[in-house]
């Protein structure tokens, strides 16, 4: 890395001023407004979203509550398991506590009421409320999603342009064969060869020893989550890599695209200034869709990592019968999973004022 | 390739030669990739349907002699720490891995363009009710909602098959409202409901033919999907129940010997890979044969 003294010591800003005016300057198009202004302006927008996510979320824990019901037998009796004995007294307080010998639109009502208190029930395993627990493993999982979509983008965008501007090249034939692997290749086994490689050959154990939090130690946290970062975001990558070169191929047979080579542009400012930024537009909605299944994904890459995520609480809660975490759980990602969609709305009718919802 | 084909004087078998499936499988045969995923799906539908009698051993018996080989000529691919023979439970593992994916995807085919279409044709309160109804179970990352719907149901072969039917509804009630959409203003539906056809008729003779071809490409997709997701269900243990070989719970058990016996990890993996691949490669050429607009 040069330092930026440097570079101006040595004239590289002022030539690459130059470089950028030689290119054709830098399109004139409308500034966009910066998002809270623009928030603002959507302010109509944005409200209508939010109470149009009130059924939304509400469907999600009706399907959460339902499902919770398929539950063969009785809740208590699952969750205790059969090693140890309640007696009858203990089990019918228990049900009346939980409303269990209650009708169901009830316990429904009860429930809800209580959630949207935030109050997510008690987990038995753990000795804990359900929330507190979440919110304590939900760091992690925000940081291994982000981190990997971070890697993926990083991946997927160059990769993908290069795939598109040499079309039916050897570089596009290799970009296409990563994207096919990539999708085909499961997360987990990804997770388990790169454990065994650099077990094996490398002698570092990335799954090994304590989880440590990036605030605590910066350096040996973005080491201990780089390698499942890399596990979690590779299939995302590789649908990056393809959401982006097809846009890419779109965009370079516009009309546009002609005028601005007709006029004598280099090719890199017309790719790089004039094509990407319209070819990015589609990629905003599949980065957002994908960082949504990162959530969900990120519970078999913790169990493969050992790393206590939120995933990693549902498994446990799951291995042990602990329902209450297992709705709670699965409740937290919807919602978040809900949220992040309706963030990636915001932000692609943000980048493309073309597309007004009104 | 059909222009050069003599047409046949029979409707019916005219009919048969002319349809899309019968042309689309024809003109497979010129799309290099998607005639490599034909051959893929197609071995690994062989494997899984003769398993009993092309794996060389029994997937579940124990060879205290022989446990933990490297790949050797009496197991091609090793064995595990019990002295199974891992190409054996790898051919049975594509019975189990196939049976789950083909079931799963039937179910959610036929609910889902039932549905599909019924929302698309009949419009209003109906559309509404069903398409947002699919729209929440599209709020959960499908893994996530597979796994909870096997947590509650119990593991198990019918479990998963269930939970994932139920994962990839919407997503065929979707490709089949669109279209449905479309086609129910034209002349030739017009034209069947006035000349008297019951509404039923007209969805399976003239609606659901039109519809065939992307669901079929949808149908090839979802196979790999429900395939990873059956993979990493059993991964997690909620799939198949041991001892049945399944590629997910092979690569979960080969964790602890790792170090030991990489080839315990190598190949179920490699078998999930290329079993997605096929399906990937034949639905996405099947896109571009069958749907030339959505040419990547």
């Amino acid at each position: 890395m040069v330092p930026l003294y440097t570079c101006v010591k040595r004239g590289w800003i002022n030539k690459w001023i130059e470089w950028v005016v030689a290119s054709g300057g830098i399109p004139h198009h409308e500034p966009l407004p910066t998002f809270l202004p623009y928030l603002a302006i959507m302010k109509q927008f944005l409200v209508r979203r939010l109470i149009a996510l009130i059924p939304t979320l509400l469907g999600i824990s009706i399907i959460v509550f339902a499902v919770m019901h398929l539950i063969p037998g009785d809740t208590i009796t699952a969750m205790i398991g059969t090693q140890f004995k309640l007696t009858e007294t203990q089990a019918a307080a228990l049900r009346e506590y939980y409303g269990l010998d209650k009708p169901l639109p009830e316990q429904f009502g009860r429930w809800i009421l209580a959630t949207v208190q935030g109050d997510l029930g008690y987990s038995v395993r753990k000795g804990e409320p359900v929330l507190p627990l979440i919110l304590r493993h939900f760091p992690l999982t925000l940081e291994l999603a982000l981190f990997a979509m971070l890697i993926a983008v990083a991946l997927g965008v160059p990769l993908g342009i290069l795939s598109a501007i040499k079309r039916d090249s050897a570089i596009d034939l290799a970009g296409r064969v990563f994207a096919l692997i990539g999708l085909a290749m499961p997360n987990f086994w990804l997770g388990t060869l790169i454990i065994l490689v650099l077990s094996l050959y490398f002698q570092i154990m990335p799954n090994a020893g304590n989880y440590v939090d990036f605030f605590t130690d910066p350096i040996a946290n973005l080491k201990q989550m780089v390698f499942p970062a890399i596990t979690l975001g590779f299939a995302a990558s590789a649908d990056i890599l393809r959401m982006v070169r097809s846009s890419m191929l779109e965009e370079l047979a516009e009309d546009y695209v002609r005028t601005a080579r007709s006029k004598g542009l280099a090719e890199r400012a017309v790719i790089l200034k004039h094509c990407l930024k319209n070819a990015l537009i589609p990629v905003i909605t599949i980065v957002g869709l994908e960082t949504g299944y990162l959530f969900g994904g990120a519970v078999i890459v913790e169990s493969v990592f050992a790393l206590p995520g939120i995933g990693r609480l549902l498994l446990d809660g799951i291995g042990e019968r602990d329902y209450a975490v297992v709705q709670g759980t699965i409740l937290f990602i919807a919602f978040n999973f809900v949220l992040v969609n309706l963030l990636t709305d915001l932000a692609y009718s943000w980048v493309n004022p073309r597309i007004r919802y009104d | 390739m059909i222009e050069t084909m003599k047409s046949p004087s029979y409707p019916a078998v005219r009919r048969f030669v002319q349809s899309p499936l019968v042309n689309g499988i024809v003109r497979i045969f010129r799309y290099r990739t998607a005639f490599i995923g034909l051959i893929i799906v197609a071995i690994y539908l062989i494997v899984a349907v003769f398993a009993d009698s092309l794996a060389p051993y029994s997937p579940v018996d124990q060879q205290p002699k022989a446990m933990m080989q490297s790949p050797n000529p009496a197991h091609w691919l090793g064995t595990d720490e019990f002295g199974r023979d891992i190409l054996s439970r790898l051919m049975h593992g594509a019975t189990n891995s196939l049976r789950v994916s083909v079931f799963s995807v039937a179910i959610a085919c036929l609910f889902g363009t039932i549905l599909g279409m019924v929302a698309g044709y009949v419009g209003g309160l109906a559309d509404i009710i069903i398409m947002r109804v699919m729209d929440l179970l599209f709020a959960f990352p499908a893994i996530l909602l597979a796994l909870f719907i096997v947590t509650a149901l119990g593991a198990g072969a019918r479990n998963t098959i269930l939970a994932i039917a139920i994962v990839y509804i919407p997503i065929f009630a979707r490709v089949a409202r669109g279209p449905v959409l479309a086609l129910k203003t034209k002349e030739f539906v017009q034209a069947a409901l006035t000349l008297g056809a019951p509404h039923s008729r007209v969805l399976i003779r003239h609606v659901l033919p039109n519809i065939s071809a992307p669901i079929l490409v949808q149908v090839t997709l979802a196979l790999s999907w429900a395939m990873l997701t059956e993979a990493g269900l059993s991964f997690l243990g909620l799939g198949t129940i041991p001892p049945n070989p399944s590629w997910g719970s092979m690569l979960s058990d080969s964790r602890r010997l790792m170090e030991l016996a990489p080839w315990t990890a190598v190949f179920p993996g490699l078998a999930i890979m290329f079993g997605v691949l096929g399906f990937n490669l034949l639905g996405d050429g099947l896109r571009d044969i069958l749907d030339p607009r959505l040419r990547m």
